[in-house]
């Protein structure tokens, strides 16, 4: 076998491609449109780079997805699961029940089976309630035309046993074959936002299996036997079987992979990265190679989640976005897009709708498209300055100092962006822009987390954090990491106010590269 | 006409609350859950103007007790607050006639909203502390000799604890220990007093206030005002700091969540840092050019710079752009029986308490 990776990338418009070889060196790319039936998409791109490379199936040893099809199917509320909702802590937390504040169209689409059970722990791990078994077997069975179950227990990240059980019981009433989430597993202390994502998880099992189903028939069908693996949130990576249990971990990864996959081919570790692409802007910052996670609670399809989540802004302006003349000349871009018919609705296409490619390609010699559309020089200059206007913004807004700071732009719409951004010490357009997003994927890293309480009284600081620094690391190398290779990249420490015992809640993420 | 607490208008409380909690006091967005389903169940909360309280009337506060990271975990049950409640009636031999919130900042602000839709009773415009502080003593109630006791504890389990204390330092001590047992955090019902009292010693309107400043933020943000401009023409504050913050140090000092933000000055604050120490709550503000430009009692609140969006300490984050603003606390506090229960002296800052308005002529 010879090194090579493959990273897909599959989004709303586009399906991006690019080979790599063993020294990580893009070798071959390509972008082809989305299709219905995903791996036929998969295949287009995935024959066009190995003829592109002139590398057989066989030389692939690595192949890595990143997909926003958990994140559609949220946002149109399509292919959900009926889930059956489990909260695990009666007589305590009845005074909000589950899904209290999700929108009622979400609600409703994964079905009203929910059920606050006798259960949970305390901080300190005692028990706050003993679990009922003949309630749960009963709950279940009254729950049993459901598609999945998600489980959230009090403290379940300090004490997942109650968690651990309800799965057991699960599977022994209905199927072995049923998805359960637990909570413990996808989210930290909080709640309202882990049962969010918990029961969105369970919401996604099936969307999930469709795609990951896709992408293995897509090897299959070349022959091609590499090791599989799915991009996540935070810019690491997870095994396909690991994102068949945690697709909710995929919500994120576009933009993660298009902040890495610049991070790596400007060679730029600190500064603004600014994704194009054909309906909206992304503008996300990179800190010391990685992306820069937002503080503040993220809302998934407006549901609180307590997710860390890059930090971004997203403007309404890509490559397909229409430009509108309003009443005394003022001009404004987006956010209508043509989207991924460009290359049929857009002035330079032949098409009708004046877009702001066809601007850039009226402005300047590029060879895109068909024909060089004629636009009055003074929307050219409008529009410019509106896109400029809004780029500058947002770039200003996501700096950590007034001192400019360089800019890496990436992605399919990367024309529309001019070098001379204020604020920015340096405009970088590195090589294979259009595909930075299949190129973060490719070169991500494997990870592992925990999230624990500790008492610091019974063990010292250093004893807890070592330990949760050796637990970190062992699920990185779980996930696939070289041993050597694993070092942990971000601790958080919390101190537990009013809690005498001096608790500490300890967070560490470990990732290392992939073993080759 | 009178005013109502409805699902409408909650979010204003909260914000309010948050704003008053200078950045403590737990986050108001479980209490506002709690009051949200409990004005879903029992209909809107009627907010009585403190002047119509009959003198001989008992009011019984209400409040939860504990650590912020138990509460947002093991969400209350319900009833507990209502049981805390209806057994010190039962104690008192009086029913009670209204509640009130100890705390209009944070957590306890919202609370007690859900405890009045609950028991179907008045929630009274008015507390004992006007903003947040950490223990259950710091109640100007205090200082009008109103006893922190009988004090009735209880949890989801539906145990309950009584208390009858020496003083109201006591009654913090135990009811902290109390609430460890409980699992980190418990309901209480406290300081019951009569209309009489409560025009003498608390602190009036403060929960209207905390709508006010709720709406304000929100009208000003849908009619692209400065945010942070209308909240201090309406709280009569100071803009102390505008900045990013640079460095968020934190530890554990005796239960409390203790630190310091050092925030880097932008706009007219360039080249100046603020350094904001807190003991759960934003307690002493200095300025690297001013020295101290606010402490406590005096309110310190960190707002996020463009939405003005109030944050807790817990969300203090490094490259946060804010905007720190200064209010006037109520006038009880000033005096020097407020500055020996809340002043900078008893957090253990050797500074004197000057009021804000003086330090910023």
């Amino acid at each position: 076998m010879n090194g090579h990776r493959l990273g897909i990338d599959v989004g709303g418009t586009n399906t991006d491609a690019v080979i790599l070889d063993e020294a990580d060196a893009p070798i071959a790319k390509t972008k082809t449109p989305t299709t219905e039936d995903i791996s036929s998409g998969i295949l287009d791109a995935l024959d066009e780079v190995l003829r592109q490379a002139d590398i057989s199936g066989d030389d692939l040893e690595y192949v890595m997805l990143g997909t926003t099809h958990a994140t559609n199917a949220i946002a149109e509320r399509k292919g959900l699961n009926d889930v059956g909702v489990f909260r695990i802590g009666s007589p305590a937390t009845r005074s909000i029940k589950p899904l209290l504040e999700w929108p009622n169209d979400l609600a409703d689409a994964i079905g009203d089976d929910i059920a606050i059970l006798d259960g949970g722990h305390e901080f300190d791990g005692r028990e706050l309630n003993s679990i009922d078994e003949s309630e749960i077997r009963e709950q279940v069975r009254a729950f049993d035309h459901v598609d999945s179950f998600a489980v959230t227990s009090v403290f379940s990240p300090v004490r997942e046993d109650h968690e651990e059980r309800i799965a057991e019981i699960v599977h022994e009433e209905l199927d072995d074959d049923i998805p359960v989430s637990l909570s413990h597993e996808i989210g930290s202390v909080g709640l309202l936002e882990r049962e969010n994502a918990t029961a969105l998880n369970a919401a996604l099992t099936s969307v999930a299996a469709e795609a990951a189903q896709a992408f293995i028939d897509a090897m299959d069908e070349r022959s091609i036997d590499a090791q599989l693996y799915f991009g996540q949130n935070d810019g690491t990576l997870m095994s396909v079987e690991y994102a068949l249990d945690y697709p909710i971990f995929t919500v994120a990864s576009g933009p993660s992979n298009s902040v890495r996959g610049a991070a790596y081919l400007s060679g730029i570790e600190n500064g603004i990265i600014v994704d194009v692409g054909g309906t909206t802007t992304d503008v996300g910052a990179l800190t010391d190679g990685f992306p820069r996670e937002s503080s503040v609670a993220v809302e998934i399809g407006e549901v609180k989640t307590n997710f860390r989540m890059p930090d971004l802004i997203a403007l309404g302006i890509g490559g397909g976005s229409h430009i509108n003349i309003g009443p005394e000349g003022k001009v404004t871009v987006g956010p209508e897009s043509v989207g991924y018919r460009l290359t049929e609705e857009a002035r330079c296409f032949d098409g009708s709708t004046l877009t702001a490619t066809d601007v850039e390609v009226a402005a300047s010699d590029l060879d895109i498209g068909d024909t060089n559309p004629t636009v009055e020089r003074d929307t050219v200059q409008k529009a410019r300055e509106y896109i400029r206007t809004e780029v500058e913004r947002a770039v200003d807004q996501m700096k950590t100092s007034p001192e400019p700071v360089p800019v890496v732009v990436v992605g399919g719409g990367s024309i529309l962006i001019p070098t001379d951004l204020d604020g920015a010490s340096k405009v970088y357009k590195p090589d294979h822009y259009e595909v930075a997003n299949a190129v973060g994927v490719a070169i991500a890293q494997v990870s592992g987390e925990v999230d624990r309480i500790y008492s610091l009284d019974d063990q010292g600081r250093d004893t807890a954090m070592d330990d949760a620094k050796a637990e970190a690391k062992s699920r990185a190398v779980e996930a696939g990491a070289d041993e050597d290779t694993v070092e942990v990249f971000d601790i958080q420490e919390v101190p537990l106010s009013y809690l005498p015992g001096n608790a500490v809640r300890i967070k560490v993420k470990a990732a290392g590269q992939l073993d080759r | 006409m009178t005013e109502q607490i409805t699902l409408d208008n909650l979010d204003d409380f909260a914000t309010g609350a948050t704003v008053l909690g200078t950045g403590g006091g737990g986050d108001p967005y479980i209490g506002t859950l709690m009051a949200r389903q409990a004005i879903k169940e029992h209909g809107p909360v009627k907010l009585l103007d403190p002047q119509n309280v009959p003198a001989d009337a008992l009011v019984v506060p209400s409040a939860m007790l504990g650590a912020p990271t138990v509460m947002i975990e093991k969400l209350p049950r319900g009833s507990e607050s209502t049981d805390a409640f209806e057994a010190l009636e039962v104690y008192m031999g009086q029913d009670a006639y209204a509640t009130m919130s100890i705390e209009a900042g944070g957590l306890n602000s919202t609370v007690p909203i859900a405890v009045a839709a609950e028991l179907e009773l008045p929630l009274v415009d008015a507390d004992g502390m006007g903003r947040a502080f950490p223990e259950v003593q710091m109640v100007t109630m205090t200082m009008g000799g109103i006893s922190a006791t009988p004090m009735s504890i209880a949890d989801e389990k539906g145990n309950s604890v009584f208390l009858e204390t020496q003083d109201n330092q006591w009654a913090e001590q135990f009811a902290r220990t109390t609430s460890i047992e409980m699992g980190g955090s418990c309901m209480i019902a406290t300081y019951a007093h009569t209309g009489a009292e409560l025009r003498e010693h608390a602190i009036l309107n403060s929960m209207s206030l905390a709508r006010e400043i709720g709406e304000t933020i929100r009208t000003a943000k849908e009619n692209s005002a400065d945010p942070v401009e209308e909240l201090l023409k309406l709280t009569d504050g100071f803009e102390l700091f505008e900045g990013k913050i640079l460095d968020v140090e934190r530890r554990t000092e005796g239960g409390f969540a203790v630190g310091e933000a050092t925030i880097d000055g932008i706009q007219s604050y360039e080249g100046r840092l603020l350094q904001l120490d807190f003991q759960n709550e934003n307690l002493v503000a200095r300025d690297s050019k001013h020295g101290i430009v606010a402490s406590v009692p005096d309110l310190i609140t960190v707002l996020d710079a463009e939405t003005g969006d109030p944050i807790t300490t817990e969300g203090l984050q490094y490259g946060h752009r804010v905007r720190v603003v200064g209010i006037p606390c109520a006038e009880q506090w000033r005096t020097d029986a407020g500055l020996e229960l809340v002043g900078p002296r008893y957090f253990d800052y050797d500074i004197e308490y000057k009021p804000i308005e003086n330090l910023q002529s």
